[in-house]
């Protein structure tokens, strides 16, 4: 049987393309209606039916394992059908444009498009062109929402309210569409957040985020309630962002050593893929201050808050 | 739409000739294809017989325009745009000269196509056409074209189109024997291992919205540079197209040296900034990259100073295929024949700007920099000659441009001021036909 949602939150947007621009109503809202799936996901009977008759598809222009199947899960335990987009062998290969693909998909109805694609903005120019809702899975070095606010539960459940905290960001934020929406969100619940990162990984401007920047980690990481390191993808070496795997660990990895410059109960999170023994150690994403798991099983529940609540507000006919 | 050669007499007009420094209310009289004079009282004198008496009613006439870089796609990408298409919203825009860019297809770097294009523009385009030239083969930056020939041909200066020459051996070679010829050598100042990855100006908003940015360093540094090889030759040397205050800054010290060195903007750099690209709108994607507000304040001040020469359109006709893309796979690239001079009279309905001092930037500086006769109303010059309404007001609606591509950055914007009638070699090629 089912348990009647509790919460009856429901985000008044057609989609959800970032973190930029919700309100922190809109974000505790989300976070809310999450905290009721955490607990149906634990239960042996997951489903609701709330997402019934509808259709989501996911469309991954980027190859991704953890959020795509979280999408996937999400959809389903609501009772949506799901359908993936296999792009890699799909007619983009062959040519066709991203709008082209875009309208293709529309014609078939699908009330959810969940989209991840490698360019900045790409999904935002797809959202231009359908009917239904869209959610940004991730478009290039610029956002990925339901990223950050997975975080932000995961942060909540067990650090109490967001806005006491101070959460530093590590790595390669250059790159990171994960801290970007994290910046925003975490800035959006009043937390104090600070990244660290050698500066030819740090974007230019990123002063005006509203966040400290340090490139040192004893000093970036001083009292810090929150640890969330990013990953550093090995392409990186050859584009002269740093020079070695080796010193980059040496001086941005974080290990047990670099851990206790942080406050001692302070815990450690990381959006996967991990590169052990590059941007974190393994002692430390195995050990007892890690998060890592927990952001997982926070991922789904998060999918299925952000699709329920976007679906409360489709139209009904 | 070409009228015959009769004689024609502009009446009742405001003259400004940015040439002479003059703006007064007269007549200008016209026949056989130059400018006979511009004074008070030629109507009250009597005209030659047959002269066709235009009333400006107190409206704007000067010299046509001079667009100093136009991206046209013939020979090789006629889909974008043909001499004839580029011609068509030039004459719409006031542009009675386009200065087109060589990298076309094949490029022009011979002076076959250099005769091709002459040619071809006589045949089919409305306005004149002056042909740049390769200022390196097949604009690779590592061998010199055949500057002399493609001088003789007709080429009214060198350039690698938006390509920078990033080897200065090859850059000091090129200036310093095209100053044997007298040849301008006109440089796109943009380091392409600096720009790298970026798309737009960098800074906060490139990084807020995720995509890489491209330094005002990547401009300075070559601008900077080649002002330090002009000095070491006797070169003519014209910066493309520079965004930022710090290339005026290297403007500035390279002219009080006393080097020949000239430089221009676009438009689009006058009139929008960064932030205009809002939600990846990528017909605010061009090359140089849209700076910020600080950098365009600062352009105008120059262009009002005379540090800066030249105001241009930088037209490059890119079609949907290649713009209705993420921002950062669309090509960049905005046309602006037809606008340029609408988008420029913001400026000076902003009273950032007088308006000879505009014209003079789009006419008369041009045409000296290029050694064409235009660009003046003084007797005896062709008759190239522009009658607009510089405050009318209207909406620009893309479906009404005439060149091929619409990928306008000013779709739908609000302007003021519209070219009635464009006159070229003393025939009227347009006119406005108010709905």
């Amino acid at each position: 049987m089912n348990i009647a949602a509790k919460s009856t939150f429901v985000l008044h947007r057609r989609h959800l393309l970032g973190i930029a621009g919700l309100s922190a109503d809109e974000i505790s809202g989300l976070l809310d209606l999450a905290e009721e799936f955490v607990e149906l996901n634990r239960q042996i009977e997951k489903k609701r039916a709330s997402l019934r008759g509808r259709t989501l598809i996911n469309l991954f222009f980027e190859a991704s394992t953890r959020t795509q199947s979280s999408f996937e899960l999400a959809g389903k335990r609501l009772g949506a059908d799901v359908m993936n987009m296999a792009v890699a062998n799909s007619s983009l290969k062959k040519g066709e444009t991203l709008i082209d693909t875009a309208m293709t998909l529309n014609a078939m109805h699908p009330d959810i498009l969940v989209v991840r694609h490698h360019a900045s903005g790409a999904v935002e120019l797809l959202a231009q062109k359908v009917d239904g809702s869209v959610v940004n899975a991730g478009d290039g070095a610029h956002e990925h929402p339901t990223q950050a606010l997975l975080d932000a539960l995961t942060i909540r459940r067990n650090k109490g309210p967001i806005e006491r905290l101070t959460v530093t960001i590590c790595g390669d934020i250059l790159h990171s569409r994960v801290a970007r929406s994290n910046i925003i969100l975490l800035n959006t619940m009043g937390a104090r957040v600070r990244v660290v990162a050698p500066s030819t990984l740090l974007p230019p401007g990123i002063e005006r985020f509203g966040v400290e920047v340090s490139r040192d980690m004893r000093e970036g990481l001083k009292g810090a309630d929150i640890v969330m390191m990013l990953r550093l993808q090995r392409e990186r070496m050859n584009g002269s962002f740093v020079p070695s795997t080796q010193e980059y660990f040496h001086y941005y990895g974080l290990d047990q050593k670099k851990l206790g410059y942080a406050k001692p109960d302070a815990l450690v999170m990381h959006p996967g893929p991990m590169n052990r023994g590059v941007e974190i150690d393994s002692a430390v994403a195995d050990g007892a201050q890690s998060l890592i798991r927990e952001q997982v099983e926070m991922g789904v529940a998060v999918r299925m808050a952000v699709l329920e609540a976007l679906s409360r507000n489709l139209p009904n006919i | 739409m070409l009228s015959d050669r009769r004689p024609i007499l502009l009446a009742n007009a405001r003259i400004v000739d940015p040439s002479r420094d003059l703006d007064f209310p007269g007549d200008l009289l016209i026949a056989d294809g130059v400018i006979r004079e511009a004074k008070r009282g030629i109507h009250a004198t009597g005209v030659p017989e047959g002269t066709e008496v235009i009333d400006c009613d107190g409206r704007l006439v000067a010299p046509g325009l001079v667009d100093m870089r136009a991206f046209i796609g013939e020979p090789g990408a006629e889909y974008r745009e043909t001499l004839a298409t580029a011609s068509q919203a030039a004459a719409a825009g006031g542009v009675t000269t386009i200065v087109c860019q060589p990298d076309t297809n094949p490029v022009i770097d011979d002076p076959a196509i250099v005769d091709f294009v002459l040619r071809r523009a006589s045949a089919t385009a409305i306005v004149h056409v002056q042909p740049m030239a390769a200022l390196t083969k097949g604009l690779e930056g590592t061998e010199l074209a055949e500057i002399g020939l493609l001088k003789a041909a007709g080429a009214v200066a060198f350039t690698d189109g938006v390509k920078s020459v990033v080897n200065a051996q090859v850059m000091r070679r090129a200036l310093t024997y095209a100053g044997d010829f007298d040849a301008l050598v006109v440089h796109h100042t943009e380091d392409p291992n600096l720009i790298g990855d970026g798309v737009m100006n960098e800074g906060e908003f490139a990084a807020r919205l995720g995509l890489f940015g491209i330094p005002k360093a990547a401009e300075t540094i070559v601008l900077e540079r080649d002002v330090r090889l002009v000095a070491l030759s006797e070169a003519r040397y014209h910066a493309a197209s520079i965004t930022c205050a710090e290339s005026l800054a290297v403007l500035r010290r390279a002219k009080e040296a006393g080097l020949n060195v000239s430089a221009a903007a676009s438009v689009n750099h006058l009139t929008l900034n960064e932030i205009d690209i809002g939600s990846y709108r990528t017909f605010f994607k061009v090359s140089p990259p849209l700076r910020s507000e600080d950098d365009r304040t600062a352009l105008v001040q120059a262009l009002s100073e005379g540090l800066l020469d030249v105001v241009m359109s930088d037209h490059n006709p890119q079609d949907v295929e290649v713009k209705r893309l993420p921002f950062a796979e669309a090509a960049p690239g905005a046309i602006g024949l037809e606008t340029m001079f609408a988008a420029g009279l913001r400026l000076v309905h902003n009273g950032e700007l007088q308006l000879t001092t505009l014209l003079k930037a789009m006419s008369t500086r041009p045409a000296e920099l290029l050694g064409l006769q235009c660009g003046t109303l003084k007797p005896g010059s062709p008759a190239d000659v522009i009658v607009a309404d510089i405050d009318a007001p209207w909406v620009l609606d893309p479906a009404e441009l005439k060149s091929k591509c619409k990928n306008t950055p000013f779709d739908e914007a609000r302007l003021q001021g519209r070219v009635l009638r464009t006159i070229v070699a003393g025939r009227t090629v347009f006119e406005y036909a108010s709905a």
